[in-house]
């Protein structure tokens, strides 16, 4: 008889755990647009599966509520059936001795106040808010709703002019997106059901490295209308480029020397080298699109005198100034800005940092991006100091890993408190408050407190603050563009309500986003403008889609990008990441689902042609 | 060329080409249930599936090209007890009471059930209950969930043809299932009633109202006076599911199969379609002289779907469309006022049917504008499918039966009249008088062919320029909802001008309305169908409506001219007079 004996796993536990993960997976790629109810009832079937039957609430008050959602669906349900819901729900949130049984109630709970509209029509009509519409996921989240399986099979099948003329059907970036865009295409990728997302961002950069340089198609029949682009960013050259193919005639006014925007100014080379943004640029500019650069709006020429002198005007001026934190000595001297500190470097008059101490604040990609600019640049040492926990950092996970692996330091849970200078006015330290991770917000994270720990000082010879953009709509504002919180309002259409002729997007009106939001932003404003000036012009790409293969490859892992060996890639502005094989890229490919035509695709919403 | 094997046999079929193409080159028929070339290749029911070499899971041969080499086998045994079990999960969730499904015998899922050789299914019966298995049972499209199978051929055939998107999905997960787009009730919807859904679904589920207990009703009371007219397309089609071949399936034999049915007077609309050319004719010369054409066209009002589409979608067009009824409302107001002085009967006594090929129809006999102070025009509509039925039901065996003539007084009816069936139909017709009223004299029979409009759902619309009377009349005709969306938006935006344009919102016309019988083989029927009336015209003595001595009589005795008080108040309507239950929603 053993007294004690060592536990592994059986079979059966070892294949349930290998289940949980594939479901985890599945959750977490969840097609938008399924019934929250429905959703709702299953999710309470699998927690109700977790229960071990001791305590009443959770064996029998989930198993009464399965029964009651199920009577909504189905439309059998008595009048007040969802206040009991509710009612027993709370009960059990409030009473089951676990939380295997509180947490399942807790959702329902959540759910029925939640979504309780859509309960009641279930109840009383038998209808649901939420219509089938999980045609192409990755199509589905893309801003742009880039044709993403299409581009895909043309890679495979070696037509990557093909594919990115594609591409530029409804985003004109791809070039800049294959290296920069934060791709939320991947986050619902139905190949995570299999095993893991394509990688759709590499398989794009895959096909721009390799394409030729075709001019653009010849814009629609002139139709005369004059309009006027303010801003020469993603979301400005989005609309103009489409305009201009439209047969309008586009001008477009940049406050800079040159094109580019954010990508430019904001988006150190070495993840987007300046050669490649330009190419995106070049291929705009070659549909005829006009460019006034080193023109201000609002100081050289006025917003009404542009609404007069154009049939329509789009505004897409981005965020390119800061805000202060508002922390003391925060105007010493060598207190940057990351804003004003990479737009120096993208205008080519970067800062000396040899020998110094750099810290920079924030936790978004912004901060990455300075922090390892910095580090380029000659730091001694880079720190990058953060509120909350490295897991909360809203950068993209493999920017933080490139920037650890590149030497920075990651200080996270202290606040920012005071900023100390010398006797010359320079900055000399940043005191910060440590910090100790709490409870839940309203947004889901885990929000920081101060800690029982004395305050901090992290000595350095330039702080960057990487925290918060602002938009300088001050010009537009006098020009009768009406703002809320400091950014442009315009309606859903990019129309700026209470104007004649004036549309906007971009970050200018939803504040620092993404690329890729941009350049959507930019379509929809040129669709809205076409329509405006009485017109339906499409756009459309001839690229014949190659069939889907039969079968698609079995389970099978995801190639990543390469980083350059980190200690080399400090020293340069060279880009950091190397693009995929060719083999990696056919395998890649490879791996797409081909949601366009298997599934729901080929029945309805599966390809939009043209717009 | 692609070489494949199929079942061991060698064929080559040219690229792109699907499998299940492919194979029936090689004379291999797959069976299959929601596919339908051209418009639902999308692989929902997973009957078509079979086995490639080399890859992993079974294939859906009916959107999938082959390529080069690939070995296709369609009957083995994985094959095989895939498609049983397929079939058994749609037979669990299909209300199976054959004998009381009018598609029995016709039934795409009945047929590949009864071919596997389906005796029990394992799986239990699921089917929907309670409310949510309710339709309205008044309204002329009847819908029974119960026996859908969600193959979405009725969706995609009223989105992608006639772009009205009645029905969509509702729901998701296991309650996935058809139901009227945006959450809406039939009744509130602008569904225009044109029946494509019905005619190709493949099971009973979708039908229209049966209205024949009432026709029964009728016949069997010994006070009312039974009056039947038959529509034009309807001879074309009728004889189809009775096994009749077309030779045999003469209108004439089909009057003798409504005499038999107990109807006391047989007519054919085809004489009202006459009238209604000499109505329409005349306005439309009228409009066209007084400029009233410059911008916009007249529109053809014979077809109730299309009457109520362009109220649906585009009333600010409706003052567009010729105040002439429909040959069977005027058939019907002639009928009551005329007729019924020339028997010396009770305008009321009257039970005055109609056989269409069309379920809007049914709507329209019910609309508050359609009566005369004698009484609504039509009290009936029957479908073809109906008469069908009718015939079956009473055990007339139509072959047997001799040829009979109409009944006399509204008799005769010409060439013209016949090919209202078909699209084009009305506008040669119209042309035919229009050019007589113009210049005197008739144009040979065959000068308008021109516009018969293309009967295959093919996109766009047909054109043709005519010269009357030194003026050139620009005529359009079109038919299918899709197209003439298209239509009319070139017309709203100025790219195009007519003076007189036809539409049917059927593809094809009424030869391919939503009342025709189904084709067991799933085959677009309108063409030839078309054709047959084209022929019957081509062989009629009498081309030209203007010289129906039947109307000539109806004018000098009863109507005067053309226009006249009394023609405007039987033969003409206000279509303004009534609303469609819903202007049509903002696409998403």
């Amino acid at each position: 008889m053993r007294r004690l004996s060592i536990e592994t796993p059986d079979r059966a536990q070892q294949v349930v755990q290998d289940l949980c993960r594939d479901m985890g997976h599945r959750v977490a790629a969840n097609p938008p647009g399924l019934c929250p109810v429905d959703l709702a009832l299953n999710f309470l079937r699998l927690c109700h599966a977790q229960t071990c039957g001791k305590c009443v609430p959770c064996r029998i008050g989930l198993s009464q509520l399965e029964t009651l959602i199920e009577s909504v669906l189905d439309q059998t349900a008595p009048e007040g059936t969802i206040d009991l819901i509710e009612s027993t729900a709370a009960a059990i949130a409030d009473s089951a001795d676990c939380a295997i049984g509180y947490e399942a109630a807790a959702m329902v709970l959540e759910g029925v106040r939640g979504f309780r509209e859509d309960y009641e029509l279930h109840a009383k009509e038998g209808r649901c808010i939420c219509s089938l519409k999980q045609p192409v996921p990755c199509v589905t989240v893309c801003p742009a709703h880039v044709d993403i399986p299409g581009y895909i099979a043309l890679v495979r099948e070696g037509c990557f002019q093909d594919a990115v003329d594609l591409i530029r059907k409804d985003n004109p970036f791809p070039y800049s997106c294959a290296y920069v865009c934060e791709h939320p295409c991947e986050k619902q990728c139905r190949r995570r059901l299999v095993d893991d997302a394509i990688n759709i961002c590499g398989i794009k950069r895959y096909a721009v490295d390799h394409c030729g340089d075709e001019a653009p198609p010849a814009p629609a029949e002139a139709t005369g209308k004059r309009i006027a682009v303010v801003g020469g960013g993603p979301s400005g050259l989005t609309a103009a480029y489409y305009l201009q193919l439209m047969g309008h005639s586009v001008t477009v006014f940049e406050q800079r020397e040159r094109l580019g925007g954010m990508l430019r100014y904001g988006i150190p080379d070495y993840r987007l080298p300046p050669e490649v943004l330009q190419k995106d640029i070049d291929y705009i500019l070659k549909t005829g699109v006009e460019v006034r650069t080193g023109v201000c709006i609002g100081t050289d020429i006025q917003v009404e005198q542009l609404r007069r002198d154009y049939d329509a005007l789009y505004v897409a001026i981005g965020a390119h100034a800061d805000k202060k934190l508002g922390l003391p000595g925060e105007d010493s001297e060598n207190v940057l800005s990351a804003v004003e500190f990479l737009r120096d470097c993208g205008e080519g008059r970067p800062l000396d940092f040899t020998g110094k101490r750099v810290v920079v604040i924030g936790g978004g990609n912004v901060s990455m991006d300075a922090t390892r600019t910095a580090i380029r640049l000659g730091a001694e040492s880079v720190t990058c100091v953060y509120r909350r926990r490295i897991d909360d950092m809203t950068a993209l996970p493999e920017e933080i890993e490139d920037a650890q692996a590149e030497g920075c330091q990651i200080l996270p849970l202290q606040a920012p408190h005071r900023i100390e200078a010398d006797e010359n006015g320079k900055v000399a330290a940043l005191w910060t408050k440590p910090q100790i991770i709490g409870s839940y917000g309203r947004d889901g994270r885990p929000g920081p407190r101060d800690a029982a720990e004395r305050e901090f000082r992290i000595p350095c010879d330039y702080l960057i603050i990487a925290i918060v953009q602002r938009i300088e709509s001050d010009n537009f504002e006098k020009g009768g563009i009406g703002t809320s919180r400091g950014a442009l309002k315009a309606d859903l259409s990019g129309y700026v309500p209470g104007t004649p002729n004036v549309f906007a997007g971009g970050d200018a009106v939803t504040g620092p986003a993404t690329v890729i939001r941009a350049v959507a932003a930019g379509k929809v404003g040129a669709a809205n403008i076409d329509s405006f000036l009485g017109y339906s012009h499409t756009i459309r790409c001839d690229v014949q889609i190659p069939p889907a293969r039969l079968s698609n490859t079995p389970p099978c892992g995801r190639i990543q990008l390469k980083a350059r060996n980190p200690l080399e890639a400090r020293g340069d502005f060279a880009l950091a990441t190397c693009g995929m094989t060719e083999e990696e890229a056919m395998q890649e490919a490879g791996r797409c689902l081909r949601c366009d035509h298997f599934g729901y695709g080929i029945f309805k919403g599966g390809r939009t042609s043209q717009w | 060329m692609v070489n494949v094997t199929v079942n061991g046999k060698a064929v080559a079929v040219p690229e792109h080409t699907t499998i299940l193409e492919a194979a029936k080159a090689a004379g291999v028929d797959i069976p299959h249930l929601c596919y339908l070339k051209g418009l639902n290749e999308i692989g929902a029911c997973r009957v078509c599936c079979v086995e490639i070499e080399g890859e992993r899971n079974l294939v859906p041969s009916c959107n999938n090209p082959v390529f080069e080499g690939m070995v296709i086998r369609t009957n083995t045994p994985r094959v095989r007890s895939t498609r049983k079990i397929n079939v058994e999960l749609i037979l669990s969730q299909h209300d199976c009471h054959c004998a009381t499904c009018l598609r029995s015998g016709n039934c795409h899922l009945q047929n590949i059930a009864n071919d596997l050789g389906i005796l029990e299914n394992p799986y239990p019966r699921d089917l929907v209950t309670g409310v949510r298995a309710l339709w309205p049972r008044d309204f002329p499209l009847y819908r029974d969930t119960n026996k859908c199978i969600k193959c979405m051929r009725c969706i995609q055939v009223c989105d992608k043809v006639q772009g009205v998107n009645v029905w969509d999905l509702s729901g998701t997960g296991s309650r996935t299932r058809v139901d009227v787009s945006h959450n809406r009730r039939i009744k509130e919807s602008d569904c225009v009633l044109c029946g494509q859904c019905i005619t190709h679904c493949p099971t009973g589920a979708l039908r229209e109202r049966s209205d024949t207990e009432k026709a029964f009703a009728a016949l069997a009371d010994p006070d009312r006076i039974t009056v039947v007219q038959i529509a034009p397309a309807v001879r074309a089609a009728w004889g189809e599911s009775l096994g009749l071949p077309p030779e045999k399936a003469t209108v004439n034999r089909m009057a003798a199969a409504l005499r038999a049915l107990g109807f006391d007077y047989v007519f054919d609309t085809s004489f009202s379609a006459d009238l209604t050319i000499m109505e329409e004719g005349t306005e439309f010369l009228q409009r066209f002289k007084a400029g009233d054409t410059k911008y916009q066209p007249m529109f053809t009002s014979c077809c109730p779907g299309w009457v109520r589409y362009l109220k649906g979608h585009y009333p600010d067009m409706t003052a567009r469309l010729s105040t002439a009824k429909s040959p069977q409302q005027m058939f019907g107001a002639v009928v009551r006022n005329y007729l019924s002085k020339k028997l010396g009967v009770e305008p009321g006594r009257i039970f005055s049917v109609s056989i269409m090929p069309c379920v809007a129809k049914k709507a329209e006999c019910d609309l508050p504008t359609m009566h005369t102070e004698a009484g609504r025009d039509v009290d009936l509509v029957l479908t073809t499918r109906e008469l069908v039925r009718m015939i079956r039901s009473e055990h007339i065996h139509p072959e047997t039966l001799a040829e009979e003539s109409f009944d006399s007084i509204l008799g005769p009816y010409s060439g013209a009249g016949v090919i209202f069936g078909a699209t084009g139909g009305v506008m040669e017709a119209a042309l035919r008088s229009a050019y007589y009223l113009v210049n005197g004299r008739n144009p040979p029979p065959e000068a308008f062919t021109a516009v018969r409009g293309a009967a295959d759902g093919t996109p766009g619309w047909t054109e043709a320029e005519f010269d009357l009377g030194g003026s050139t009349v620009k005529t359009a005709v079109v038919s299918g909802l899709g197209n003439t969306r298209k239509l009319l938006e070139a017309v709203r935006a100025g790219r195009v001008h007519y003076d007189f344009v036809e539409v049917m919102a059927c593809p094809g016309g009424c030869a391919g309305g939503g009342g025709q019988p189904h084709s067991p083989n799933d085959e677009e029927l309108a063409g030839s169908r078309g054709q047959l009336l084209y022929g019957i015209d081509k062989g009629s003595a009498l081309r030209f409506s203007h010289e129906n001595p039947a109307i000539q009589a109806l004018y000098r005795e009863a109507l005067g001219a053309p226009g006249s008080e009394t023609a405007e108040e039987w033969l003409h309507t206000d279509h303004l007079g009534w609303d469609m239950p819903a202007q049509r929603r903002e696409s998403e």
